[in-house]
C-alpha cells in the first residue's frame, strides 16, 4: 500500500474513532444529551468500547479470509488503543458521575454488583494490553510472549459482553446483537484455521 | 452524603412555567388554525411533523382541574418533552425513546375498566364515567424509578380510594391487582424484545390502595395522558418505584391473596412486591442511595434519594413493624 493511501486511511480512522467523543462533547456543550445525560454518556462510551473491541477482533479473520486485506493489521493497534480510551472514559463516568469520586462507594459497587465486577475485570485486563502496545514493548517481550499476553483481549471481550447482559434488566434482550457478532468472531478463528489446514493438506498431497 | 444535591429546591426555582405557557399557546394557535379550516388537511397533523411538542399532545384534550392539598411543593417540574420522551413502557419497546415513537398504536377510545373479584359491585366503567366520578385534581408528585432516575410530574386525577369506595370491596379483599392493556396484534412486535409474560400486572395491599396519595391518573400538564405515559388511565404511587404505577389499566381485581406482579416474576431478587422507595436497600445491580434527576446537565443530576421518596409522613404507618429489608 502506498504511504499516501495509508496516511489518508489512518486519518479517516482517527476521525471515525473520535466521532463518538466529539458527539458527546458537542451534546454536553449545547446541553443536548437527552433527558438523562449521565446515562447517555455511560451508554455511548460503553457501546463505543465494545464496537472497537469487535473491530480489533475482526481484523485477523478478515485477513485470513482475504489475504489482499492483510494491510488491515496496520490499523489494529489504533483501534485497540481507542477501545482502551473509550473504556477509560466509561470508567471515568462511573467514578465521577455514579460514585462522586468516593472510594468507599466505588469499593462497595465492585464488591456488591457483579455487573460492575465484570466491567472492572474487562477494563483491568485492557490495561496491560495498552501498556505493551508500543513497538519497543513488542521487541522487548518477543513476538511469542507478546502474542500470548494479548490473547487477554478474548477474556476482556467476554467480560465486557457479560457486563452488558448483567447491566440490563433481566428479560431484556438488547445485548443479543453484540453477542451474536462476538460469537461469530470467536467461531471464525477455529473455522478459518481448519480451512487453512485442509487447504495446506490438499497442496501437499 | 458525599454526593448529590439536597432534594428540595427553593420555590423561587419553581416550574419552567413560561415554557409551558408558550407551549399551550402554540397548541391553541394550532387548534385555531385547524378550526378556521385554513388548512383543510388538518393543521395539527402537518404541524406535528415539524413540532414534536404538538405531536406529543396531538391526541390529547385539555382537562378541567381543581387544586389539591396533596400536591408536592418546592420542586422544579420536569419538562413535558422529557416526561413524554423518557418512558419505560416495555409493551412499546425497551428503549426510553421507543414508547414516544410507538405508543400511538394504543387504541384509547373506546376504553373501559372492568372491576372484578371480591367486590359488592363488579362494575365496568367507561373512561368518561371515570373522568366524571370525582373532580380532577392537580397533583405534583416526585416520580422515582427503580433504575435510579427521577422526575417531577404535574399529574391530574383523584385518589384511587374514591373509585374503590364506589366498588364496595368485600372484607375478604386484601389486595388489589391492576392489569394493563395488552393485545398481541397491537404491541406484539415491540413487546417481544423481552420475555415478559404480558399483560403487565401490578398490585397493592388494600390499605396501600386506600391511602389518599395513591392516585387514579388521567392526565398531566393540563391535558389527558399522552399514550406513552399510560393513557387513558393509570395509577400513580409516588412513594413506590415507578414500575408499581401500572399504565393503561383495563382491569382492577380485588383479591384475597397477593397477586403476581410482572417485574417480581422476572427477577424476584431485584423487584419486590412492595418496592417502596428506600435508599437503605440497594438494588442488586446499583445503589439506591442517590438518583439522577432527568432533564438537568450531567453535573447537576445526582441527588439524594429520600425514604418513601419523601412521602414518609403520609405512608410510613402502612409499614410499621415490617422489616423493609425483607419486604423490599
Amino acid at each position: 500500500m502506498h504511504r499516501r493511501t495509508l496516511l489518508t486511511l489512518k486519518t479517516l480512522t482517527w476521525l471515525a474513532c473520535l466521532t463518538p467523543l466529539l458527539w458527546l462533547l458537542w451534546g454536553a456543550f449545547t446541553n443536548d444529551l437527552g433527558p438523562d445525560p449521565t446515562h447517555t454518556i455511560t451508554f455511548a462510551t460503553g457501546r463505543t468500547t465494545l464496537r472497537l473491541i469487535m473491530l480489533t477482533l475482526a481484523i485477523t479473520p478478515l485477513r485470513r479470509l482475504w489475504p489482499k486485506l492483510s494491510w488491515l493489521i496496520k490499523f489494529r493497534r489504533l483501534l485497540g488503543l481507542f477501545a482502551f480510551f473509550y473504556a477509560s472514559l466509561h470508567m471515568l463516568t462511573w467514578v465521577a458521575l455514579y460514585n462522586g469520586f468516593s472510594p468507599a462507594s466505588m469499593a462497595a459497587d465492585i464488591v456488591k454488583r457483579r455487573f460492575v465486577t465484570a466491567g472492572m475485570t474487562a477494563y483491568l485486563l485492557l490495561v496491560p494490553l495498552a501498556a505493551t502496545s508500543t513497538n519497543w514493548a513488542i521487541r522487548k517481550m518477543g513476538g511469542k510472549r507478546w502474542n500470548r499476553l494479548h490473547k487477554l483481549i478474548y477474556v476482556t471481550a467476554v467480560c465486557a459482553i457479560i457486563h452488558y447482559w448483567w447491566g440490563v434488566k433481566p428479560g431484556v434482550l438488547t445485548p443479543i446483537g453484540m453477542t451474536a457478532i462476538l460469537t461469530l468472531l470467536f467461531l471464525a478463528r477455529p473455522a478459518l484455521a481448519w480451512k487453512q489446514k485442509r487447504k495446506a493438506r490438499a497442496v501437499t498431497v | 452524603m458525599l454526593i448529590g444535591k439536597p432534594p428540595d429546591i427553593p420555590s423561587s426555582e419553581f416550574t419552567p412555567k413560561r415554557a409551558y405557557e408558550a407551549f399551550i399557546n402554540r397548541r391553541r394557535f394550532l387548534r385555531g388554525a385547524a378550526a378556521t379550516g385554513a388548512v383543510a388537511l388538518g393543521a395539527d397533523r402537518i404541524a406535528s411533523v415539524f413540532d414534536p411538542h404538538a405531536r406529543v399532545l396531538a391526541d390529547t384534550t385539555k382537562l378541567q382541574t381543581v387544586s389539591s392539598p396533596l400536591t408536592t411543593t418546592g420542586e422544579q417540574l420536569t419538562s413535558l418533552e422529557d416526561i413524554t420522551h423518557y418512558n419505560n413502557y416495555y409493551e412499546f419497546g425497551v428503549n426510553k425513546g421507543d414508547p414516544a415513537k410507538n405508543a400511538h398504536a394504543l387504541p384509547t377510545l373506546p376504553w373501559s375498566v372492568k372491576i372484578e373479584g371480591k367486590v359488592a359491585k363488579p362494575l365496568t366503567f367507561d373512561i368518561d364515567s371515570l373522568l366524571k366520578l370525582r373532580p380532577l385534581e392537580d397533583r405534583v408528585y416526585r416520580h422515582r424509578c427503580v433504575e435510579a432516575w427521577s422526575l417531577v410530574v404535574p399529574w391530574i386525577g383523584y385518589s384511587l380510594s374514591e373509585l374503590i369506595k364506589e366498588c364496595q370491596p368485600l372484607s375478604s379483599a386484601k389486595f388489589v391487582q391492576f392489569l394493563s392493556y395488552y393485545n398481541r396484534g397491537v404491541e406484539g412486535a415491540w413487546a417481544y424484545q423481552t420475555d415478559i409474560a404480558w399483560p403487565y400486572s401490578e398490585g397493592l395491599r388494600m390499605d396501600e390502595a386506600m391511602n389518599p396519595l395513591a392516585m387514579l391518573t388521567f392526565g398531566l400538564y393540563g391535558q389527558t395522558l399522552p399514550n406513552q405515559d399510560g393513557a387513558p388511565v393509570r395509577v400513580v404511587l409516588p412513594w413506590k418505584y415507578g414500575f408499581k404505577s401500572a399504565k393503561s389499566i383495563v382491569k382492577i381485581r380485588f383479591v384475597e391473596k397477593m397477586p403476581h406482579t410482572t417485574w417480581n416474576d422476572e427477577a424476584p431478587n431485584e423487584y419486590g412486591f412492595y418496592s417502596n422507595v428506600n435508599p437503605n436497600v440497594d438494588h442488586p445491580r446499583w445503589s439506591q442511595k442517590t438518583e439522577r434527576r432527568i432533564g438537568l446537565p450531567f453535573y447537576e443530576q445526582r441527588r439524594t434519594t429520600l425514604m418513601f421518596n419523601g412521602y414518609g409522613d403520609q405512608v410510613a404507618y402502612l409499614y410499621k413493624g415490617m422489616d423493609l429489608r425483607k419486604n423490599f
